[in-house]
């Protein structure tokens, strides 16, 4: 135990030294570096900076847990996540950037000439990142006090003080840079645990290829059909055909998190950082390549990790292990409440089944997963440090990421934009600082006492994204005509449709109690579950937008003139051949 | 000039049209609707459609984007719109 906490404190804080380096060496000048990196980052830099921006504490911790558990129901993540970038580098990410301005908002009123407009792209952007980064604080916290055994109070504080320096100095370009950095970690601490797990337990180093290979014990059974043999003569549903409450519903959840991640701010004006239209399509397909190199990794850390599990509690079918034999991973997540045992049978043994009256592990947090999956393949301890300061990594350059989106949105939209037009570029900087600092204080707050809704605001992040954001985006490239009015109640309408169904479910604001029309039954429409109710909002907009075009009449001349100008990367002459 | 910028649109849409239909196919198509059938048929120990759903779409989606900027960046190039 020694030995692993002197290695977890050298990964930890010999990481923590690196970020502030680069934060020191790529401090921000003006305020065009604040926002946008002054605009000269490269495709792959920026590539490596989005996967880290978007890699965050649920993709690193939670996900390959998710998959463990739902089986091929996982797969939700996996498309709905990567899908995402496509419709990125499609439909949005080449125009916004030859548009060439700061922010999301920005666009929104420079398109829909409407400072309501702008306002409401801000509500949704604040709402969105501060639920996101209350996640990514409380992932700092958790990963503190279960590896070095402080106080989750001071590891969170830990975790303040360091996005605070580095991304309150450097802004965009100190943040892009860690991110970088951090991203190199966090893909590092992610595959060396998997590719010793898929060499134990299939002989063939790269998991994606373990996974659809035959076991390393001399039996000859593929892994996948093994797993699935385990799990079902527990009880539990079929590891590779479990299609998580029905096709309708996993269409729709896949479809709301690929165009919620497409609108997703904080992802967006990174694309506002590089040089040029094709330097933006470019970088989403790096994007795409630093975050599939841990996404095609997490089914197989997935899936291996729940064969393990099951083979550590019952190594041979019908001979349980002991309790009083548990090894010490098991132990150690007992006491973070997190995994719970209890003996109903009295015979001292742990059944593990699917059956609630006879199973006997009544608590197996998903989120244990990926953070005690070496220990319990046996793994050395400089691999589990590793993967402490991986989840570090991908928890802090999230939160940096989404802080900045909101700073920017405060200090450029609201403050420059609409109150205090005749803000200098200096004071600017300052109150982009300043905001950056109390979100900081906002998000660790709300991080030491997390409000009872905070696991069902990922839904409403996505949710406000996928509703709102991305239709308001795609339509405003891609329909010359739409005007602002229409616009504006398409992303009312959307967000209003995909506010009530969450609400009606998990109650108003999330508060218990409050779900009204309780009589209406679970997921009554088409039994679509509130996380997968983005897609239906979305639907709901473009509706509302078009029917009420033809009520308002289509956009001023000029505004017509500078979508034509948004669609062509530059001056478009003869295309002839000289 | 105008009807270039036009032609330009229309090709670059007509490009979009593909890789969506593409977009779909891969991921809703044989990951989704056709994961079924598709698990009938294996690739080692993968059954085929749990192949999409988890690994062949995200390949297929890096491969799409990559085509469409070699395939824009042609497109610039022909009409002089680099920027």
């Amino acid at each position: 135990m020694e030995e692993l906490k002197l290695y977890t404190y050298i990964a930890v804080f010999g990481t923590f030294a690196l970020y502030f380096a680069i934060a020191w060496w790529a401090r921000a000048g003006s305020t065009s570096d604040f926002y946008v990196a002054g605009g000269g980052i490269t495709p792959l830099q920026n590539g490596m900076a989005i996967g880290a921006d978007w890699m965050s504490a649920a993709s690193f911790i939670s996900m390959a847990g998710m998959i463990a558990f739902m089986g091929y129901g996982g797969s939700v993540f996996l498309m709905g996540w990567t899908g995402g970038y496509v419709l990125l580098a499609l439909l949005l990410a080449p125009y916004m950037r030859k548009h060439g301005k700061f922010t999301v908002p920005e666009f929104i009123f420079d398109r829909y000439y409407s400072k309501t407009a702008r306002v409401v792209a801000v509500i949704c952007l604040i709402i969105a990142s501060l639920t996101y980064i209350i996640g990514q604080m409380k992932g700092v916290g958790v990963a503190f006090s279960r590896f070095l055994e402080v106080d989750y109070g001071i590891g969170l504080g830990i975790g303040m003080f360091v996005v605070w320096v580095y991304a309150v100095l450097g802004g965009m370009k100190g943040i892009t840079y860690t991110q970088i950095a951090q991203y190199v970690v966090m893909i590092f601490a992610y595959t060396i645990p998997a590719v010793f797990i898929s060499l134990q337990l299939t002989g063939n180093p790269i998991p994606q290829l373990g996974l659809g290979s035959t076991l390393a014990d001399g039996s000859g059974i593929y892994l996948l059909d093994k797993l699935d043999m385990v799990v079902t003569d527990l009880g539990f549903k079929e590891y590779t055909t479990d299609n998580l409450g029905g096709t309708v519903n996993m269409f729709a959840y896949t479809i709301s998190l690929m165009i919620g991640t497409a609108g997703l701010p904080h992802v967006i004006m990174r694309f506002f950082t590089v040089p040029s239209v094709q330097a933006a399509r470019a970088s989403a397909g790096y994007a795409l390549v630093c975050i599939a190199l841990l996404y095609t990794v997490a089914p197989a850390v997935g899936a291996m990790a729940r064969l393990n599990l099951m083979n550590t509690i019952e190594p041979v079918a019908g001979q349980n292990l002991e309790y009083a034999e548990r090894p010490q991973w098991f132990k150690d997540w007992e006491k973070t409440g997190l995994l719970k045992y209890e003996d109903k049978n009295g015979d001292g043994k742990i059944q593990y089944t699917a059956d609630p009256a006879t199973n006997e592990m009544v608590k197996v947090d998903r989120d244990i997963m990926v953070l005690a999956n070496p220990a319990i393949a046996n793994l050395p301890n400089w691999v589990i440090a590793l993967v402490a300061a991986g989840g570090l990594a991908a928890a802090l350059s999230t939160a940096a990421g989404l802080l900045l989106a909101i700073s920017s949105s405060i200090s450029h939209d609201l403050m420059k934009g609409i109150l205090t037009p005749d803000l200098s570029e200096k004071n600017e900087l300052l109150a982009g600082r300043v905001v950056m600092t109390i979100a900081i204080i906002i998000s660790g707050y709300l991080g030491l006492n997390p409000p009872g809704f905070a696991a069902g605001t990922v839904a409403l992040a996505f949710g406000l994204a996928a509703s709102s954001i991305f239709p308001a985006l795609m339509m405003g490239i891609f329909s010359k005509k739409m005007s602002g009015p229409a616009a504006v109640a398409g992303m009312c309408s959307g967000i209003g449709v995909t506010m009530l169904y969450v609400f009606q479910h998990k109650g108003i604001m999330f508060i218990p109690g409050t779900s009204f029309l309780g009589d209406m039954g679970p997921n009554w429409f088409f039994g679509i579950s509130p996380n997968a109710f983005g897609a239906v909002g979305a639907l709901v907009n473009f509706i509302v937008a078009f029917a009420l075009l033809k009520v308002t009449g289509p956009a001023p001349a000029h505004i017509q003139e500078m979508v034509q100008n948004m669609r062509i990367p530059g001056n478009v002459s003869a295309a002839h051949d000289h | 000039m105008e009807e270039n910028k036009e032609a330009y649109w229309q090709e670059n849409l007509r490009l979009i049209f593909i890789c969506l239909a593409i977009w779909f196919v891969v991921s809703f198509g044989l990951g989704l609707l056709l994961v079924e059938p598709l698990n009938e048929f294996r690739l080692g120990g993968y059954k085929l459609g749990f192949w999409f759903a988890q690994q062949g779409s995200i390949y297929s989606f890096l491969g799409l984007i990559f085509w469409y900027g070699a395939k824009m960046n042609k497109l610039d190039k022909k009409y002089h719109a680099e920027g």
